[in-house]
């Protein structure tokens, strides 16, 4: 639907105003992922909030992950991720091989030092999300050929 | 259909959830970084308009209208399509001026405020939705008419209403003349 133009070129905005005011100002690049990333946070926290307002209690740890791939992302990103990998004992990678907020940037390698700035919201949106379901985490991202990310 | 066609409307509310809590949490931001109101105000319409002049080219993609002819089709055009395509929402148009190029969209329900119960009182003169105003602004640019939008009430300050208005300023070709 029309919304998720909306949400992408507002998002591509936000993360090219933050890092204009910075070049212009004083501050490093480090704050304005830092920024990005709390903003995403307490969007997370928000947006989790209403999307499990009817759903059941979730079992455990691997069960919150999975309702994150599958119906969060769709939600978000009107994909599901396309792999998800555990080593059981805490650490989890999601991964998307056409992640919505990468695809209109390129394919391959070229801009791949910028990716980072783009990432940053959606790592605070799934820490927001997880950290309202009573899990604490630190979510990192990857990208090592667009528009793939880990 | 498998699905249940309650859930759809369910997930199409949450994604424009979504655009409104991430709106918010760029305003709140963008308090954060800057003391003025006047800053505030200029920065999110400065990131409207960028977004505006993308936004069109979505716009005429999906909805394939025909040209406008007349000031008061297009102010029509922005109310009834692109609001209602964007945000959900249908706000009126009233012409405000006798010349015909002053119009205001009267927005009684705006999706963007939502989760907003009041400005904090040190923001009084904080324009929450300026995106908007950059958005149109910039959209009618890139169909090559120049127009200046504003709030002309807004109901976070104590309005009844939500208004936009705007005025079509003289064509750009007719400016050009003038400079050289």
């Amino acid at each position: 639907m029309a919304d998720e133009a909306l949400f992408l070129l507002l998002h591509s905005e936000m993360v090219a105003g933050l890092y204009r005011a910075a070049e212009q100002g004083e501050g490093e690049n480090g704050r304005c992922t830092t920024k990005l990333e709390s903003m995403g946070f307490r969007v997370g926290q928000g947006l989790i909030e209403r999307f499990t307002k009817d759903t059941a209690r979730f079992k455990d740890e691997l069960d919150i992950m999975k309702f994150i791939c599958k119906d969060f992302w769709t939600t978000v990103f009107k994909k599901q991720i396309d792999n998800l990998r555990t080593n059981h004992q805490g650490i989890y990678v999601l991964q998307d091989n056409k992640f919505r907020l990468l695809t209109q940037m390129s394919v391959g390698k070229q801009y791949l030092e910028h990716a980072p700035k783009y990432l940053a919201f959606t790592c605070g949106l799934i820490r927001g999300g997880l950290s309202n379901l009573g899990i604490k985490s630190i979510v990192t991202a990857e990208v090592s050929s667009m528009p793939a990310c880990k | 259909m498998s699905r249940s066609p309650g859930r759809k409307q369910e997930n199409h509310k949450i994604s424009r959830e979504l655009f409104v809590l991430t709106y918010g949490a760029l305003v709140a931001q963008l308090c954060k970084d800057y003391e003025k109101d006047e800053d505030v105000n200029a920065c999110l319409d400065r990131m409207g308009y960028s977004i505006g002049i993308r936004l069109i080219d979505d716009f005429l993609a999906r909805s394939a209208v025909k040209k406008c002819r007349s000031y008061s089709e297009t102010a029509d055009m922005i109310a009834q399509v692109a609001f209602k395509m964007y945000l959900g929402i249908t706000p009126s148009v009233s012409c405000s001026s006798a010349t015909g190029n002053e119009f205001s969209l009267i927005l009684d329900k705006n999706p963007l405020v939502e989760f907003v119960e009041e400005l904090p009182a040190e923001r009084a003169s904080l324009c929450y939705c300026n995106l908007l105003c950059g958005v149109i602004r910039g959209a009618l640019e890139m169909v090559h008419l120049a127009a200046e939008v504003t709030f002309l009430q807004d109901r976070l300050k104590g309005d009844a209403v939500t208004e936009i208005g705007i005025t079509f300023l003289r064509k750009p070709e007719d400016r050009k003349h003038r400079r050289n």
